[in-house]
Protein backbone atom coordinates (compact mmCIF):
# COMPACT_ATOMS: atom_id res chain seq x y z
CA UNK A 1 0.00 0.00 0.00
CA UNK A 2 0.92 3.56 -0.56
CA UNK A 3 -0.09 6.76 1.26
CA UNK A 4 -1.56 9.28 -0.97
CA UNK A 5 -3.16 12.87 -0.83
CA UNK A 6 -5.38 13.76 -3.06
CA UNK A 7 -8.09 17.05 -3.09
CA UNK A 8 -10.78 15.71 -4.70
CA UNK A 9 -13.88 18.61 -5.45
CA UNK A 10 -12.62 20.73 -3.05
CA UNK A 11 -12.00 18.09 -0.29
CA UNK A 12 -8.16 16.74 0.45
CA UNK A 13 -8.05 12.83 1.60
CA UNK A 14 -5.24 11.35 2.88
CA UNK A 15 -5.38 7.22 1.56
CA UNK A 16 -3.57 4.16 1.67
CA UNK A 17 -3.73 2.78 -2.32
CA UNK A 18 -3.11 -0.18 -3.89
CA UNK A 19 -0.66 0.66 -6.56
CA UNK A 20 -2.95 -1.06 -9.05
CA UNK A 21 -5.58 0.83 -8.11
CA UNK A 22 -6.89 2.78 -11.35
CA UNK A 23 -8.18 6.29 -10.54
CA UNK A 24 -11.65 5.56 -11.21
CA UNK A 25 -11.67 3.19 -8.92
CA UNK A 26 -10.21 5.30 -5.81
CA UNK A 27 -12.65 7.76 -6.93
CA UNK A 28 -15.62 5.38 -7.12
CA UNK A 29 -14.88 2.91 -4.26
CA UNK A 30 -12.47 4.62 -1.75
CA UNK A 31 -14.07 8.12 -2.08
CA UNK A 32 -17.56 7.44 -2.86
CA UNK A 33 -18.02 9.86 -5.45
CA UNK A 34 -19.96 7.72 -8.44
CA UNK A 35 -20.70 10.62 -10.44
CA UNK A 36 -17.56 9.45 -12.73
CA UNK A 37 -18.61 6.36 -14.49
CA UNK A 38 -16.47 3.38 -15.60
CA UNK A 39 -17.98 2.55 -19.43
CA UNK A 40 -15.38 0.81 -21.70
CA UNK A 41 -12.28 -0.16 -19.49
CA UNK A 42 -10.71 -0.01 -22.55
CA UNK A 43 -9.49 3.71 -22.41
CA UNK A 44 -11.97 4.53 -25.59
CA UNK A 45 -15.25 6.25 -24.36
CA UNK A 46 -14.22 9.09 -21.87
CA UNK A 47 -16.88 8.22 -19.67
CA UNK A 48 -14.54 8.38 -17.00
CA UNK A 49 -12.98 11.77 -17.91
CA UNK A 50 -11.91 14.07 -15.02
CA UNK A 51 -9.73 16.93 -14.85
CA UNK A 52 -6.74 16.66 -12.70
CA UNK A 53 -4.88 19.81 -12.08
CA UNK A 54 -6.74 21.42 -14.99
CA UNK A 55 -6.56 19.22 -17.41
CA UNK A 56 -8.92 16.14 -18.47
CA UNK A 57 -7.64 12.83 -18.20
CA UNK A 58 -9.19 9.43 -18.57
CA UNK A 59 -9.28 8.06 -15.00
CA UNK A 60 -9.22 4.49 -16.27
CA UNK A 61 -5.93 4.84 -17.85
CA UNK A 62 -4.32 6.87 -14.54
CA UNK A 63 -2.65 5.26 -11.30
CA UNK A 64 -3.92 6.53 -8.38
CA UNK A 65 -0.63 6.67 -6.69
CA UNK A 66 -0.05 8.70 -10.04
CA UNK A 67 -2.34 11.31 -8.89
CA UNK A 68 -0.72 11.52 -5.84
CA UNK A 69 -0.65 15.26 -4.76
CA UNK A 70 -2.76 16.12 -7.86
CA UNK A 71 -5.95 18.56 -7.51
CA UNK A 72 -8.82 16.45 -9.53
CA UNK A 73 -12.21 17.88 -10.28
CA UNK A 74 -15.14 15.26 -11.23
CA UNK A 75 -18.33 16.08 -12.74
CA UNK A 76 -19.67 16.55 -9.16
CA UNK A 77 -17.47 19.50 -8.54
CA UNK A 78 -17.91 21.30 -11.46
CA UNK A 79 -20.63 23.18 -9.35
CA UNK A 80 -21.15 25.07 -6.49
CA UNK A 81 -23.98 23.21 -5.56
CA UNK A 82 -26.39 25.84 -6.24
CA UNK A 83 -26.06 27.39 -9.71
CA UNK A 84 -24.92 24.21 -12.51
CA UNK A 85 -21.74 24.79 -14.48
CA UNK A 86 -22.65 26.76 -17.82
CA UNK A 87 -21.75 23.51 -20.12
CA UNK A 88 -24.36 21.53 -17.55
CA UNK A 89 -26.99 24.11 -18.16
CA UNK A 90 -26.05 24.08 -21.88
CA UNK A 91 -26.23 20.09 -22.01
CA UNK A 92 -29.94 20.59 -20.48
CA UNK A 93 -31.17 23.24 -22.89
CA UNK A 94 -29.95 21.87 -26.05
CA UNK A 95 -30.67 18.15 -24.63
CA UNK A 96 -26.83 17.15 -25.49
CA UNK A 97 -27.80 13.63 -23.70
CA UNK A 98 -30.17 10.71 -24.13
CA UNK A 99 -29.19 7.91 -22.00
CA UNK A 100 -26.43 10.25 -20.09
CA UNK A 101 -24.37 7.27 -19.40
CA UNK A 102 -21.43 8.93 -21.30
CA UNK A 103 -22.70 13.06 -19.93
CA UNK A 104 -20.60 13.06 -16.74
CA UNK A 105 -17.01 12.44 -19.68
CA UNK A 106 -18.94 15.02 -22.20
CA UNK A 107 -19.19 17.52 -19.59
CA UNK A 108 -15.76 17.26 -18.57
CA UNK A 109 -14.00 16.99 -21.68
CA UNK A 110 -16.10 19.87 -23.12
CA UNK A 111 -15.27 22.18 -19.98
CA UNK A 112 -11.31 21.25 -21.01
CA UNK A 113 -12.47 22.46 -24.37
CA UNK A 114 -13.53 25.73 -23.83
CA UNK A 115 -10.93 26.28 -21.45
CA UNK A 116 -8.77 25.82 -24.08
CA UNK A 117 -9.97 27.29 -26.57
CA UNK A 118 -13.26 29.39 -25.23
CA UNK A 119 -15.00 29.66 -28.71
CA UNK A 120 -15.03 26.70 -30.90
CA UNK A 121 -15.87 25.99 -34.31
CA UNK A 122 -17.93 22.90 -34.87
CA UNK A 123 -15.16 20.81 -36.76
CA UNK A 124 -12.94 22.26 -33.39
CA UNK A 125 -15.68 20.85 -31.24
CA UNK A 126 -16.11 17.17 -32.49
CA UNK A 127 -12.37 16.80 -32.78
CA UNK A 128 -12.04 18.28 -28.96
CA UNK A 129 -14.88 15.51 -28.33
CA UNK A 130 -13.04 12.73 -30.15
CA UNK A 131 -12.14 10.55 -26.88
CA UNK A 132 -15.61 10.47 -26.15
CA UNK A 133 -18.29 8.29 -27.13
CA UNK A 134 -22.10 8.11 -27.20
CA UNK A 135 -23.23 5.13 -27.99
CA UNK A 136 -27.23 6.65 -28.10
CA UNK A 137 -25.08 9.00 -31.19
CA UNK A 138 -26.39 12.03 -29.79
CA UNK A 139 -23.37 13.93 -31.07
CA UNK A 140 -25.75 16.62 -33.01
CA UNK A 141 -26.73 17.82 -30.06
CA UNK A 142 -24.02 17.53 -27.40
CA UNK A 143 -22.39 20.06 -30.20
CA UNK A 144 -24.80 22.49 -29.66
CA UNK A 145 -24.11 22.64 -25.98
CA UNK A 146 -20.40 22.69 -26.41
CA UNK A 147 -21.62 26.15 -28.72
CA UNK A 148 -24.33 26.97 -26.38
CA UNK A 149 -21.67 26.61 -23.51
CA UNK A 150 -19.31 28.73 -25.30
CA UNK A 151 -21.87 31.79 -25.55
CA UNK A 152 -23.24 31.11 -21.76
CA UNK A 153 -19.24 31.57 -20.91
CA UNK A 154 -18.61 34.37 -22.46
CA UNK A 155 -22.25 36.06 -21.69
CA UNK A 156 -20.90 35.68 -18.05
CA UNK A 157 -17.60 37.07 -18.82
CA UNK A 158 -18.71 40.50 -20.05
CA UNK B 1 -9.80 -5.66 -15.70
CA UNK B 2 -8.11 -5.15 -12.56
CA UNK B 3 -4.35 -5.16 -13.12
CA UNK B 4 -2.11 -7.72 -11.66
CA UNK B 5 -0.35 -6.40 -8.31
CA UNK B 6 2.86 -4.74 -9.20
CA UNK B 7 5.03 -2.55 -6.98
CA UNK B 8 5.13 0.86 -8.10
CA UNK B 9 8.46 3.00 -7.50
CA UNK B 10 8.07 7.08 -8.84
CA UNK B 11 11.19 7.96 -10.31
CA UNK B 12 12.80 11.43 -9.83
CA UNK B 13 15.62 11.66 -11.91
CA UNK B 14 17.10 9.65 -14.47
CA UNK B 15 19.55 7.66 -12.26
CA UNK B 16 16.76 7.14 -9.66
CA UNK B 17 14.59 5.31 -12.62
CA UNK B 18 17.65 3.45 -13.91
CA UNK B 19 18.63 2.07 -10.10
CA UNK B 20 14.91 1.22 -9.97
CA UNK B 21 14.96 -0.56 -13.08
CA UNK B 22 18.13 -2.47 -12.00
CA UNK B 23 16.35 -3.16 -8.69
CA UNK B 24 13.29 -4.53 -10.11
CA UNK B 25 15.06 -7.02 -12.23
CA UNK B 26 13.86 -8.35 -15.71
CA UNK B 27 10.26 -7.93 -14.92
CA UNK B 28 10.67 -4.04 -13.86
CA UNK B 29 9.01 -1.86 -16.82
CA UNK B 30 9.34 2.00 -17.15
CA UNK B 31 6.59 4.08 -17.44
CA UNK B 32 5.73 7.27 -19.34
CA UNK B 33 2.33 8.53 -19.65
CA UNK B 34 1.01 5.46 -19.30
CA UNK B 35 -1.14 5.39 -21.84
CA UNK B 36 -0.67 2.28 -23.87
CA UNK B 37 0.71 0.38 -20.73
CA UNK B 38 -2.03 0.61 -18.33
CA UNK B 39 -4.23 -0.74 -21.04
CA UNK B 40 -2.07 -3.62 -21.33
CA UNK B 41 -2.23 -4.02 -17.70
CA UNK B 42 -5.38 -3.92 -17.63
CA UNK B 43 -6.20 -6.68 -19.94
CA UNK B 44 -3.20 -8.64 -17.91
CA UNK B 45 -1.40 -8.61 -21.29
CA UNK B 46 2.08 -7.69 -18.94
CA UNK B 47 2.47 -8.47 -15.02
CA UNK B 48 5.47 -6.44 -14.39
CA UNK B 49 6.91 -6.96 -10.69
CA UNK B 50 7.29 -3.08 -10.41
CA UNK B 51 6.88 -0.41 -12.55
CA UNK B 52 9.10 2.46 -12.55
CA UNK B 53 6.83 5.96 -13.04
CA UNK B 54 8.72 8.65 -15.04
CA UNK B 55 6.19 10.67 -15.52
CA UNK B 56 7.48 13.35 -12.64
CA UNK B 57 11.55 13.50 -13.86
CA UNK B 58 11.70 16.42 -14.15
CA UNK B 59 15.40 16.68 -16.56
CA UNK B 60 13.51 14.84 -19.54
CA UNK B 61 10.66 17.24 -19.53
CA UNK B 62 10.81 20.19 -22.11
CA UNK B 63 11.46 21.19 -25.44
CA UNK B 64 14.82 23.67 -26.12
CA UNK B 65 15.51 24.99 -29.34
CA UNK B 66 19.08 24.51 -29.60
CA UNK B 67 19.82 26.33 -32.57
CA UNK B 68 20.46 24.23 -35.80
CA UNK B 69 17.77 21.59 -33.77
CA UNK B 70 15.03 21.22 -31.74
CA UNK B 71 15.07 18.90 -28.38
CA UNK B 72 12.39 17.58 -26.78
CA UNK B 73 12.71 15.32 -23.59
CA UNK B 74 11.36 12.09 -24.02
CA UNK B 75 8.40 12.91 -20.84
CA UNK B 76 7.02 15.80 -22.53
CA UNK B 77 3.64 15.17 -23.46
CA UNK B 78 2.07 15.14 -26.76
CA UNK B 79 -0.16 18.22 -25.93
CA UNK B 80 2.79 20.78 -24.84
CA UNK B 81 4.88 19.00 -28.29
CA UNK B 82 1.55 19.85 -30.74
CA UNK B 83 1.04 22.83 -29.01
CA UNK B 84 5.17 24.16 -28.59
CA UNK B 85 5.71 27.33 -31.22
CA UNK B 86 9.04 26.30 -32.36
CA UNK B 87 7.66 23.37 -33.22
CA UNK B 88 5.11 24.35 -34.54
CA UNK B 89 7.15 26.39 -37.15
CA UNK B 90 10.37 24.29 -37.11
CA UNK B 91 8.65 20.88 -37.62
CA UNK B 92 5.51 21.22 -38.40
CA UNK B 93 5.03 17.83 -39.64
CA UNK B 94 6.16 16.34 -35.85
CA UNK B 95 3.11 18.96 -34.50
CA UNK B 96 0.99 17.65 -37.27
CA UNK B 97 1.49 13.80 -36.25
CA UNK B 98 1.09 14.75 -32.63
CA UNK B 99 -1.98 16.23 -33.31
CA UNK B 100 -3.50 13.06 -34.75
CA UNK B 101 -2.81 10.94 -31.87
CA UNK B 102 -5.49 9.45 -29.90
CA UNK B 103 -7.59 12.34 -28.45
CA UNK B 104 -7.16 15.09 -26.04
CA UNK B 105 -7.52 13.24 -22.71
CA UNK B 106 -4.75 11.09 -23.76
CA UNK B 107 -2.56 13.58 -25.38
CA UNK B 108 -2.19 15.64 -22.02
CA UNK B 109 -0.78 12.34 -20.24
CA UNK B 110 1.10 10.23 -23.24
CA UNK B 111 4.59 11.37 -23.97
CA UNK B 112 6.44 11.69 -26.92
CA UNK B 113 9.31 9.44 -25.53
CA UNK B 114 6.79 6.52 -24.37
CA UNK B 115 5.89 6.40 -27.70
CA UNK B 116 8.63 6.24 -29.60
CA UNK B 117 10.45 3.78 -27.39
CA UNK B 118 6.81 1.80 -27.04
CA UNK B 119 7.45 1.64 -30.99
CA UNK B 120 3.98 -0.04 -32.02
CA UNK B 121 4.15 -0.35 -35.51
CA UNK B 122 0.60 1.79 -35.75
CA UNK B 123 1.73 4.45 -34.16
CA UNK B 124 1.87 8.05 -35.47
CA UNK B 125 5.47 9.78 -34.76
CA UNK B 126 7.94 6.90 -35.41
CA UNK B 127 7.87 7.87 -38.98
CA UNK B 128 8.53 11.44 -38.37
CA UNK B 129 11.70 10.60 -36.32
CA UNK B 130 12.84 8.22 -39.06
CA UNK B 131 12.20 10.57 -42.00
CA UNK B 132 13.93 13.58 -39.93
CA UNK B 133 16.48 11.43 -38.73
CA UNK B 134 16.32 12.17 -35.67
CA UNK B 135 18.94 11.07 -32.92
CA UNK B 136 17.87 9.55 -29.55
CA UNK B 137 19.21 9.82 -26.71
CA UNK B 138 19.36 7.04 -24.42
CA UNK B 139 20.96 6.54 -20.73
CA UNK B 140 22.24 3.54 -19.22
CA UNK B 141 24.44 2.58 -15.89
CA UNK B 142 27.54 3.32 -17.91
CA UNK B 143 26.43 6.89 -19.11
CA UNK B 144 24.72 8.13 -22.08
CA UNK B 145 24.44 7.18 -26.06
CA UNK B 146 23.25 8.18 -28.96
CA UNK B 147 21.43 6.92 -31.90
CA UNK B 148 20.24 7.29 -35.03
CA UNK B 149 16.55 6.58 -36.56
CA UNK B 150 17.80 4.37 -38.73
CA UNK B 151 18.55 2.30 -36.12
CA UNK B 152 16.23 2.69 -33.34
CA UNK B 153 12.95 1.24 -34.43
CA UNK B 154 14.26 -2.57 -35.06
CA UNK B 155 11.10 -4.62 -34.96
CA UNK B 156 7.50 -4.14 -33.22
CA UNK B 157 7.67 -2.90 -30.30
CA UNK B 158 11.67 -3.04 -30.26
CA UNK B 159 14.02 -0.67 -29.70
CA UNK B 160 17.58 0.09 -29.47
CA UNK B 161 16.61 0.85 -25.50
CA UNK B 162 18.25 -1.88 -23.56
CA UNK B 163 16.28 -3.41 -20.88
CA UNK B 164 18.42 -1.59 -18.53
CA UNK B 165 18.23 1.75 -20.26
CA UNK B 166 16.09 4.58 -20.57
CA UNK B 167 15.17 7.19 -23.50
CA UNK B 168 16.25 10.70 -22.56
CA UNK B 169 15.69 12.63 -25.32
CA UNK B 170 14.68 13.08 -29.03
CA UNK B 171 16.69 15.66 -31.13
CA UNK B 172 15.13 16.53 -34.64
CA UNK B 173 16.71 18.84 -36.77
CA UNK B 174 15.45 22.08 -37.47
CA UNK B 175 13.48 21.99 -40.69
CA UNK B 176 12.38 26.32 -40.87
CA UNK B 177 10.70 27.09 -44.32
CA UNK B 178 9.77 23.50 -45.00
CA UNK B 179 6.42 22.71 -46.19
CA UNK B 180 4.55 19.54 -43.74
CA UNK B 181 1.86 16.91 -43.49
CA UNK B 182 1.01 14.04 -41.68
CA UNK B 183 -2.03 12.29 -43.83
CA UNK B 184 -3.85 9.77 -41.41
CA UNK B 185 -6.17 7.17 -42.82
CA UNK B 186 -8.38 5.26 -40.29
CA UNK B 187 -11.77 4.32 -40.01
CA UNK B 188 -12.82 6.19 -36.55
CA UNK B 189 -11.78 9.21 -34.41
CA UNK B 190 -9.31 8.55 -32.21
CA UNK B 191 -8.38 4.69 -34.04
CA UNK B 192 -5.00 3.90 -35.00
CA UNK B 193 -3.56 4.53 -38.46
CA UNK B 194 -4.16 2.03 -41.28
CA UNK B 195 -1.65 3.21 -43.08
CA UNK B 196 0.27 6.74 -42.32
CA UNK B 197 2.68 9.41 -43.91
CA UNK B 198 4.11 12.07 -42.85
CA UNK B 199 5.84 14.13 -45.49
CA UNK B 200 8.14 17.31 -45.18
CA UNK B 201 9.49 18.85 -48.39
CA UNK B 202 11.14 22.54 -48.97
CA UNK B 203 10.30 24.13 -52.04
CA UNK B 204 12.18 26.21 -54.75
CA UNK B 205 10.43 28.32 -57.51
CA UNK B 206 7.43 25.65 -57.07
CA UNK B 207 9.08 22.73 -57.34
CA UNK B 208 10.34 20.37 -54.58
CA UNK B 209 13.48 20.93 -54.25
CA UNK B 210 14.08 17.96 -51.01
CA UNK B 211 11.27 15.80 -49.59
CA UNK B 212 11.69 13.74 -46.57
CA UNK B 213 8.77 10.40 -46.79
CA UNK B 214 8.12 8.16 -43.40
CA UNK B 215 5.53 6.11 -43.33
CA UNK B 216 3.68 3.71 -40.34
CA UNK B 217 1.74 0.53 -40.00
CA UNK B 218 3.01 -1.09 -43.24
CA UNK B 219 5.68 -3.35 -41.71
CA UNK B 220 6.97 -3.80 -37.84
CA UNK B 221 8.51 -0.62 -38.60
CA UNK B 222 8.31 2.74 -39.70
CA UNK B 223 9.39 2.82 -43.30
CA UNK B 224 11.28 5.79 -44.82
CA UNK B 225 10.41 5.96 -48.38
CA UNK B 226 14.11 6.82 -50.27
CA UNK B 227 13.09 6.21 -53.93
CA UNK B 228 9.83 8.72 -53.57
CA UNK B 229 12.41 10.98 -52.27
CA UNK B 230 14.79 10.92 -54.99
CA UNK B 231 11.69 10.84 -57.84
CA UNK B 232 10.28 13.75 -56.32
CA UNK B 233 12.76 16.39 -57.20
CA UNK B 234 11.99 18.93 -59.19
CA UNK B 235 7.97 17.83 -59.18
CA UNK B 236 5.73 20.99 -59.62
CA UNK B 237 2.67 19.30 -60.44
CA UNK B 238 -0.19 16.81 -58.49
CA UNK B 239 0.52 14.37 -61.71
CA UNK B 240 4.52 14.55 -60.92
CA UNK B 241 3.71 14.04 -57.58
CA UNK B 242 1.37 11.52 -58.02
CA UNK B 243 4.31 9.24 -60.16
CA UNK B 244 6.95 9.81 -57.88
CA UNK B 245 4.88 8.20 -55.22
CA UNK B 246 3.71 5.05 -57.19
CA UNK B 247 8.11 4.02 -55.87
CA UNK B 248 5.87 4.22 -51.72
CA UNK B 249 5.27 0.49 -51.99
CA UNK B 250 8.39 -0.39 -53.17
CA UNK B 251 9.88 -2.99 -51.08
CA UNK B 252 7.06 -3.26 -48.99
CA UNK B 253 5.84 -6.39 -47.43
CA UNK B 254 3.35 -5.44 -44.67
CA UNK B 255 0.82 -7.53 -43.41
CA UNK B 256 -2.86 -8.42 -43.86
CA UNK B 257 -5.12 -7.59 -40.72
CA UNK B 258 -9.26 -6.68 -39.81
CA UNK B 259 -8.35 -3.39 -41.37
CA UNK B 260 -6.96 -3.55 -44.73
CA UNK B 261 -5.39 -6.86 -47.00
CA UNK B 262 -1.76 -6.69 -48.19
CA UNK B 263 -2.99 -4.95 -51.46
CA UNK B 264 -5.00 -2.63 -50.52
CA UNK B 265 -2.42 -1.59 -47.72
CA UNK B 266 0.38 -0.68 -50.56
CA UNK B 267 -2.76 1.09 -52.56
CA UNK B 268 -2.95 3.17 -49.71
CA UNK B 269 0.87 3.18 -48.95
CA UNK B 270 0.86 5.10 -52.75
CA UNK B 271 -1.97 7.13 -52.30
CA UNK B 272 -1.74 8.55 -48.96
CA UNK B 273 2.39 9.46 -49.82
CA UNK B 274 0.45 11.53 -53.00
CA UNK B 275 -2.12 13.59 -51.05
CA UNK B 276 0.39 13.97 -48.42
CA UNK B 277 3.01 15.58 -50.26
CA UNK B 278 0.69 17.42 -51.78
CA UNK B 279 -0.66 18.66 -48.81
CA UNK B 280 3.10 19.72 -47.77
CA UNK B 281 4.31 21.49 -50.97
CA UNK B 282 0.65 23.33 -50.83
CA UNK B 283 0.48 21.63 -54.80
CA UNK B 284 -2.94 21.06 -55.61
Amino acid sequence: MQHIKVTVDGTTYHKEVEPRTLLVHFLREDLGRVGTVVGCDTSNCGACTVLVDAVSVKSCSMLAVQADGSEITTIQGVSDGNDWHPVQSAFKECHGLQCGYCTPGMVMSSIDLLNENPNPTEAEIREGLEGNLCRCTGYHNIVKSVQRAAELMEGAKS
Amino acid sequence: MIPVAFDYKKASSVQDALAALAAGGEDAKLMGGGQSLLPVLRLRLNAPSVVVDCSSIPEIKGIKDEGGKIVIGAGTTHHAVMNDPAVKSSLKVLADATASVADPQIRHRGTLGGALAHSDPRADQPPVALALDAEFTIAGATGQRTVAAADFFQGPFETAVGPDEILVSVAFPKLDGWGGHYEKFNRAAQAWSIVGVAATVRMEGGKIAEARIGLTNVGGTPHRASAVEQALVGASSIAEIEAASMHASDGLSPFADEDADVEYRLHLARVLTARSVAKAAGIS
